[in-house]
């Protein structure tokens, strides 16, 4: 047991909780930015596997991982595209749509994975680049933080930066005005003259874009290779996250970073012997139960704001 | 003249033309021998008796999962929990076949029927918050799906794994719970004759009771089926139960049919392909048949072309994408609707 807390108050184990931690706040970004626009998307677990294929492939080629990661992004940006192009045109719905995202992954990865390399589990043939790891100045040297924050890759900083990023950009600019305006009541926002079919693409897009760094780094940062369906379910813990942090942008980094510590726990407490098929589930568990509390309580007000309601118009008569 | 009124139809068969003809093009792409790997791809499967047999075999949990879908989507639920319920249900049955013992005929059944009320127990939950407090259905049941995956993998690991077996699988489940062949020379169990019951009873039930009209109302207007007097809360948790219980069954009945050991360490996929094959059968009972069928065909055509030629099966899931996609485009070939209406209106003038 005391080797248990050893490992869990070690600064080896917070930094591993940031590292896991990067994957699931992508995809939770994702995952928020098309919500606040009113779309749920479901694709970005499937969206995160061609990414990961297509920064590994990429890379390999040109021997470049920068060159991997924007074609990386790139793919991530066109399959979002894809689904935008067909929800918002031809009027496909959206969870289906995601659903197909995700089926075409699962099986087109492996797919090209196999034509690439001739293999159908990992492409160890291929020799791809990984994204380097950042080393910050005078932020390594303080004791305790140094080693916690400092030495990551450099997609988990840009994963931190992300986070502040999408706030300014949904708190403080006139596209987030239109992505909250739109999701919140398209009719309304229509009715003064902002075009929702265009900020809903937009906003696609940009989950796309989250999306795709999350799958890159599973691949080029998190590991360096692709390995069959190696993203694991972290797109839906993303979509967990978004859900418990309630659509906020502060609210959807905390529950990312809970999540993270999680996964990180799931694994020091392989030492205690507890199943690690069990651990694995805490998210989702967390995500059911926050879920039900919050819907419980808007119940709740919703009844007592109706018979406030109902005791004026009493009055009244 | 084709009439608008078939335009749905008309519609399903261009898009199942569409992934064909996408099928042939990714072969020719990548195939040395094209034509020779097309013929595979679409005659294997028919081509003998045991291959046929392979076809209605996987047609069989496709359409549990998919009648299971059928009546979710119907009712306007977003509902992806039959995969997890699937798994955890085959995780039941065989606890129950390898651990107890029972006479031949009774020992399935009991199997069955415990998976089947485990599935519509656990399906149930996502739909009473749903009924009753308006929680998101779609992420409840997504959530449940990676919660019964672990719990079940756990099951498997710790408490059925046979430690003599040579990869992850459960003990042998015992001959007296395996469903009897129907149809010798192909592996065609009685489950056939289970689902397609389900899928006539279903059918019953939604187009000819009061509950099936109530179904229906409920997932046309919520809100004006409340109205008139429905009592949709309790509708959206009897649709759940029973969407339960049909993926439920199909995943006992798929283990206790096809296999002699529990041996699934992922989810098979068969709760999403039913969201597929409820598409392809445009939310009918008796539709489901011909999609499962159809969805089952040109998956063993991939597998036989997989093993006959130099192209791998999971090119498949591209092709069922598309379909997905198009499908479920409301906006598709609709300017030919338009045409056609606009014609028929023509002539009665």
């Amino acid at each position: 047991m005391s080797n248990f807390f050893d490992i869990l108050f070690s600064t080896d184990f917070a930094f591993s909780v940031l590292r896991v931690m990067t994957p699931i706040l992508f995809a939770a970004l994702g995952a928020l930015i098309s919500n606040k626009a009113g779309i749920v998307n479901i694709g970005l677990e499937g969206t995160m596997l061609v990414s990961a294929l297509t920064g590994v492939i990429v890379s390999a080629y040109t021997g470049s991982a920068w060159v991997g990661l924007l074609a990386g992004i790139l793919a991530g940006v066109a399959i979002a595209a894809l689904l935008g192009f067909f929800t918002l045109k031809f009027k496909t719905h959206i969870i289906l749509g995601g659903i197909a995202v995700n089926m075409f992954a699962s099986g087109g990865t492996v797919f090209i994975l196999y034509l690439v390399s001739g293999d159908k589990g990992a492409s160890t043939s291929l020799k791809s680049a990984t994204l380097p790891s950042l080393h910050i100045p005078l932020l390594q040297d303080i004791p305790v933080l140094g080693p916690i924050l400092s030495g990551h890759n450099v997609l988990t900083y840009v994963s931190l930066v992300s986070v502040a990023g999408l706030y300014y950009l949904l708190a403080k600019t006139p596209l987030g005005l239109r992505i909250r305006s739109v999701g919140e009541n398209p009719q309304a926002a229509q009715s003064v003259g902002v075009r929702v079919n265009r900020v809903q693409f937009v906003s696609l897009l940009i989950s796309g874009f989250f999306a795709a760094l999350g799958g890159a780094y599973m691949s080029m940062g998190y590991l360096s290779l692709f390995t069959r369906d190696m993203t694991a379910g972290r797109g839906w813990i993303g979509i967990a996250a978004e859900a418990v942090g309630r659509s906020t942008t502060i609210g959807t980094f905390l529950s990312s970073l809970l999540f993270g510590a999680a996964d990180a726990l799931a694994n020091a407490l392989q030492i205690l012997k507890i199943p690690a098929e069990l651990v694995g589930t805490t998210p989702y568990v967390v995500t059911v139960i926050g879920l039900v509390v919050y819907a419980v309580a808007e119940t709740k007000m919703k009844k007592r704001k109706m018979t406030k309601k109902e005791l004026k118009k009493a009055k009244q008569v | 003249m084709i009439k608008s009124a078939h335009f749905e139809k008309i519609r399903t068969l261009a898009v199942i033309l569409i992934a064909l003809l996408l099928t042939f093009l990714i072969i020719a792409i990548i195939s040395d021998d094209p034509l020779r790997t097309i013929l595979i791809f679409l005659v294997e499967p028919v081509s003998s008796v045991s291959h046929l047999g392979n076809v209605v075999e996987m047609a069989i949990p496709l359409m549990f999962t998919g009648l299971s879908v059928v009546l979710l989507f119907r009712t306007n639920l977003f509902n992806l929990g039959a995969e997890g319920l699937f798994y955890f249900a085959g995780i039941v049955a065989s606890t129950i076949a390898i651990h107890w013992t029972l006479s031949g005929w009774l020992h399935p059944i009991v199997s069955i029927l415990a998976g089947a009320l485990t599935g519509a127990l656990l399906s149930a939950i996502p739909g009473i918050l749903k009924a009753k407090w308006n929680v998101n259905e779609l992420v409840t049941s997504l959530m449940f799906n990676s919660i019964l995956f672990g719990v079940g993998l756990y099951f498997l690991n710790y408490k059925l794994r046979d430690p003599q077996a040579f990869s992850n699988s459960s003990y042998k489940l015992q001959p007296t719970a395996l469903l009897p062949n129907l149809i010798p020379g192909t592996r065609i169990h009685l489950g056939l004759i289970l689902a397609l019951l389900c899928i006539v009873a279903v059918h019953y039930y939604m187009y000819r009771t009061k509950w099936g009209y109530e179904l229906r109302m409920t997932g046309s207007n919520r809100s004006f089926a409340e109205y008139s007097g429905i009592n949709t809360t309790k509708v959206i948790i009897t649709v759940h139960l029973i969407a339960g219980f049909l993926a439920g069954m199909g995943g006992s009945v798929e283990v206790l049919g096809m296999y002699t050991r529990f041996q699934w360490t992922s989810l098979p996929g068969y709760g999403l392909d039913g969201a597929l094959v409820a598409l392809l059968a445009k939310n009918n009972p008796l539709s489901v048949i011909g999609a499962a069928l159809f969805l089952a065909y040109i998956r063993i055509g991939a597998d036989q072309m997989a093993r006959m030629s130099d192209v791998p099966a999971e090119m498949i899931s591209i092709v069922q994408a598309v379909i997905i996609l198009l499908i479920s485009a409301e906006q598709f070939l609709k300017f030919w609707k338009t045409r056609m209406l606009l014609k028929e209106a023509g002539i009665r003038e």
